[in-house]
């Protein structure tokens, strides 16, 4: 049962893994078109290469390989994907076998991303849920119709169950391995019958992570342990400020170290190649670059939040309007205005940006923890005037991301591949980047400024909102523009917000969106990190202003968003709400929280306790969850989702910022940009709504919502609101 | 030359005595298990242990361990505490993008190794220094908690 091997290798490797022991079962992704045999969509002859949309290779060995065509960064979908497949095979678990899938959209793209291959956006399980239940369905098929082949019996009387097929009424039974080879000889079906979700044995139950073994016994492979012969290790030389270029270098010092195999220019930068990591940090040190700062990027985060403090006062481009918010706010018995500050954020993966790259004369390969094949195949062409086909990327365990590794500029493979270009390919190279590297190369959550004003009438109902969001585009410029941007409007600037699901008659949200020389990038739930944020602890200034409970506020103003309402009922009721908080010490302060926010279509509330001591710290004691994100494929992974999603949220509300001073970044690793530590770490309990709606995402939805969450639970405690991030309060 | 003992085994190395630990582990012995983090002994996920001891090999001089007994995670599940706290954490599912947990394992082996039923105080404190961005610190605690009672 815990036999997992994670084929996740190199492509040699891979090849190698193949040639001896597979045949194939090729399973194109749209069933409805698939193609009969011959016409690509058939079954594969003894190569071990696998046809066209293929996510399942059942070997002559009895393993069952799924391939995933998703990046692992730690969210579960080498185990969640793998899943769909095993339940709609009838596989046994312990013989299935997980491989990352090769970059190629025209199999492997994201459904929600149109025709490019990526992960993000939660999308994975969304996705995928019908496409690799029907990749399992109709290679179960065709192993029923070759066991009904050999048995000479009607089809209808093999049942399989945990990888056995079995022939009842004449006690026969064998497995996939000694069905593959006939099997695969086999047409495709042209429809496969999915099962009826009451006869699922592992969808909705906990399997065992795939990954969980090679990760705790230091065998898993990640981008940072790729070596390959004769490769360099390359650190590279940045500008303190963004967008200074290097003047002329004078090389010998750094060439001179032990081990320094070359030092080379790059458009952002000067890269040492050396034998080892430590050689090539040496070399980087002793190398010493002057800086073309002439456009370069020199404001302090001081002097931007100031320019988006002016620009608030402004109206912006219309983002949502309802009603008629001005007027409403005219007339209103009791107004309220609060404005709100969000910092810059850093991804701070544990692994630090890295990619490996090797040139050859037909093309490119790369070794990375690849979350945006198709936006980093077209890059690194473009670098190399080469076909996007021509870059072949091997799919790697990511050491986190939360969105990082997905950058629309694909900035740090395409440096890698601009240092391994430089040196004419001569050797492969392993661009790493320190913690300093990696703190200090922008690609930031953006920072924010809104204001927010709402007028309540005389009984204290909700009949105004006017909310204004300042803050750089994450999209603006990239591929992405054109499909996300619409009339000025980036929606990853305003969501959460512009879809606020409160029952508000007149509703304004504007935004205004400044370019900056700091680049920015999605950060685990993107616009939800500070629209939830502004939103949901207004949403309790309001409340107190009305003297109302902010429970039943937002159970009232949801009457008409049932999800979202029976989630924020489920964490009020695991939290007993209506129950007082009882203190342990004489002068500890107490408070309770509650905020509900949807993002990517999953919909949490959680309910935060906190304890504020007399000398003005303070902890958040207990997080109650509750999340509704359709059917749960795997319970504990959503689990461990809502655990972590809350830790990476409770890190900035406690301790992110990046700022920066005259343009210079001022963080620049784990001192001074602090992660959450096990003493810091709440008791959390998940509640998951029953359902057997489609999946939809969990590893970014429960970090939006723990912010406020705990904000407002500040708020009961101390009574002062908390209007900027990272929390800080007076004693 | 400097001669090491890794994982109860001589290993002999050509780098400057000044190279970190970690790098030499990595890159000279191909052992890659142990992880770099932060490069400044703040992160963790290069925890090894140096006779016996928990150590952060990002900061451990080659000078300082030569001739010491180093453990890593891959000679971890050798011992008892390893074996139960590899086991702990399988069975809870511990890891998520597992980058870190090399680091948080040595530092929980070390721990047990010392401390037979640590108190969850005695676990926060020795768990102190390793990241984990992914937040897995209550399922570690939880792992840690059930090694301890599974130690025979």
């Amino acid at each position: 049962m815990n036999a997992f091997e994670i084929v996740n290798l190199s492509r040699r490797d891979f090849l190698k893994a193949g040639a001896g022991l597979t045949l194939g079962i090729a399973v194109p992704d749209a069933l409805a078109q698939m193609a009969g045999p011959g016409q690509g969509g058939g079954s594969v002859v003894a190569t071990g290469r696998l046809e066209p949309n293929a996510f399942v290779r059942i070997g002559t060995d009895n393993t069952v390989t799924v391939i995933v065509k998703h990046l692992e960064m730690g969210q579960g979908t080498y185990t969640g994907l793998p899943t769909l497949v095993a339940e709609e095979l009838d596989a046994d678990w312990g013989q299935i076998r997980v491989e990352g899938a090769p970059a190629d959209a025209s199999r492997y793209n994201n459904l929600l991303l149109g025709p490019m291959q990526g992960t993000g956006g939660s999308t994975a399980m969304a996705n995928s849920f019908e496409q690799m239940r029907k990749a399992g369905a109709a290679a179960r098929a065709m192993l029923v119709a070759a066991a009904a082949e050999r048995w000479n019996v009607a089809p209808d009387s093999i049942t399989i169950a945990r990888g056995a097929v079995m022939h009842l009424p004449s006690n026969r039974r064998t497995n996939f391995g000694q069905l593959a080879a006939n099997a695969a000889k086999l047409p495709v079906p042209q429809e496969v019958k999915l099962k009826d979700p009451k006869d699922f044995v592992f969808i909705g139950r906990r399997v065992t992570r795939t990954d969980s073994r090679a990760k705790s016994n230091g065998t898993a492979i990640y981008t940072q342990d790729v070596k390959l012969p004769g490769m360099l290790t390359a650190l590279v030389a940045h500008p303190p400020r963004f967008g200074a270029k290097p003047k002329p270098f004078d090389a010998a010092r750094a060439k001179a170290v032990k081990g320094v195999v070359d030092v080379v220019a790059i458009p952002q930068g000067v890269a040492v190649l050396a034998n080892d990591f430590w050689s090539a940090k040496k070399g980087r040190d002793a190398l010493a670059v002057e800086w073309d700062e002439s456009g370069a990027f020199k404001l302090g985060s001081a002097e931007i939040m100031a320019q988006y403090r002016a620009l608030a006062a402004t109206p912006g481009l219309p983002a949502r309007k309802e009603g008629d918010p001005a007027g409403a706010l005219a007339r209103a018995a009791k107004t309220l205005e609060a404005s709100y500050e969000f910092p810059y954020l850093a991804h701070a993966c544990m692994e630090p940006m890295n990619c490996v790259v090797k040139l050859s004369a037909d093309g490119c390969e790369i070794w990375n923890g690849e979350q945006f094949q198709s936006i980093d195949q077209g890059a690194v062409a473009a670098v190399l005037a080469m076909k996007p086909e021509q870059v072949k990327i091997n799919m790697l365990f990511a050491g986190g991301s939360f969105g990082r590794r997905a950058n629309p500029q694909a900035d740090y493979v395409v440096e890698a591949v601009q240092i391994a270009k430089a040196i004419d390919g001569r050797a492969p190279v392993k661009l790493v980047w320190t913690r300093e590297d990696d703190m200090r190369a922008g690609y930031y959550r953006p920072m924010y400024y809104h204001a927010l004003k709402a007028g309540l009438d005389a009984q204290g109902n909700l009949i105004a909102w006017q909310h204004r969001i300042v803050g750089q585009s994450i999209l603006g410029g990239t591929a992405f523009e054109g499909m996300m941007v619409k009339d000025g409007i980036d929606a990853t600037s305003v969501e959460g917000a512009a879809n606020l699901p409160y029952a508000v008659p007149n509703l304004g949200v504007e935004l205004h969106s400044p370019r900056m020389g700091v680049p920015v990038q999605w950060w685990r739930s993107v616009g939800s990190t500070h629209t939830a944020f502004s939103t949901e602890t207004f949403l309790d200034e309001l409340a107190v202003a009305a003297g109302k409970d902010p429970f039943q506020v937002r159970r009232a103003l949801l009457a008409k968003s049932p999800r979202h309402k029976a989630v924020l009922e489920m964490a009020a009721a695991e939290a007993d709400w209506s129950t007082p908080l009882v203190s342990a010490r004489v002068g500890d302060r107490r408070g309770r929280g509650i905020a509900v926010h949807e993002s990517f279509n999953t919909v949490v509330a959680q309910v935060a306790e906190v304890t504020v001591r007399r000398d003005g710290s303070w902890r958040v004691d207990r997080v109650m969850c509750a999340v509704d994100c359709g059917l749960a494929v795997n319970p504990d992974v959503v689990r461990a989702q809502m655990e972590g999603g809350i830790a990476f949220g409770l890190t900035a509300a406690l301790h992110g910022a990046i700022t920066l001073k005259d343009g210079v970044v001022e963080q620049s690793n784990f001192h001074d940009y602090m992660p959450l530590r096990m003493h810091e770490m709440p008791r959390i309990g998940v509640y998951i709504v029953r359902s057997n709606e489609k999946p939809t995402g969990v590893g970014e939805p429960a970090t939006p919502v723990i912010a406020p969450a705990v904000a407002n639970a500040l708020f009961a405690a101390t009574g002062k609101p908390i209007r900027s991030l990272p929390i800080r309060i007076q004693a | 030359m400097i001669t090491l003992n890794v994982n109860g085994k001589p290993a002999s190395v050509d780098a400057d005595p000044d190279t970190p630990l970690l790098w030499v582990l990595r890159d000279h012995l191909g052992m890659t298990g142990t992880k770099y983090g932060c490069g400044m002994a703040l992160c963790g996920a290069c925890t090894v242990h140096v006779n016996g001891q928990p150590a952060r090999s990002c900061s451990t001089p080659l000078s300082a361990a030569a001739g010491k007994r180093i453990t890593t995670i891959e000679g971890i599940g050798q011992t008892k505490e390893g074996r139960v706290l590899q086991e702990a954490w399988v069975a809870n599912d511990v890891p998520q993008c597992g980058y870190c947990q090399s680091g948080q394992i040595m530092s929980a082996a070390a721990l047990l190794a010392k401390v037979k039923r640590p108190t969850d105080a005695e676990i926060e404190s020795a768990m102190g220094g390793n990241v984990c961005r992914c937040g897995t610190y209550n399922r570690i605690s939880l792992a840690v908690r059930q090694a301890s009672r599974n130690i025979k």
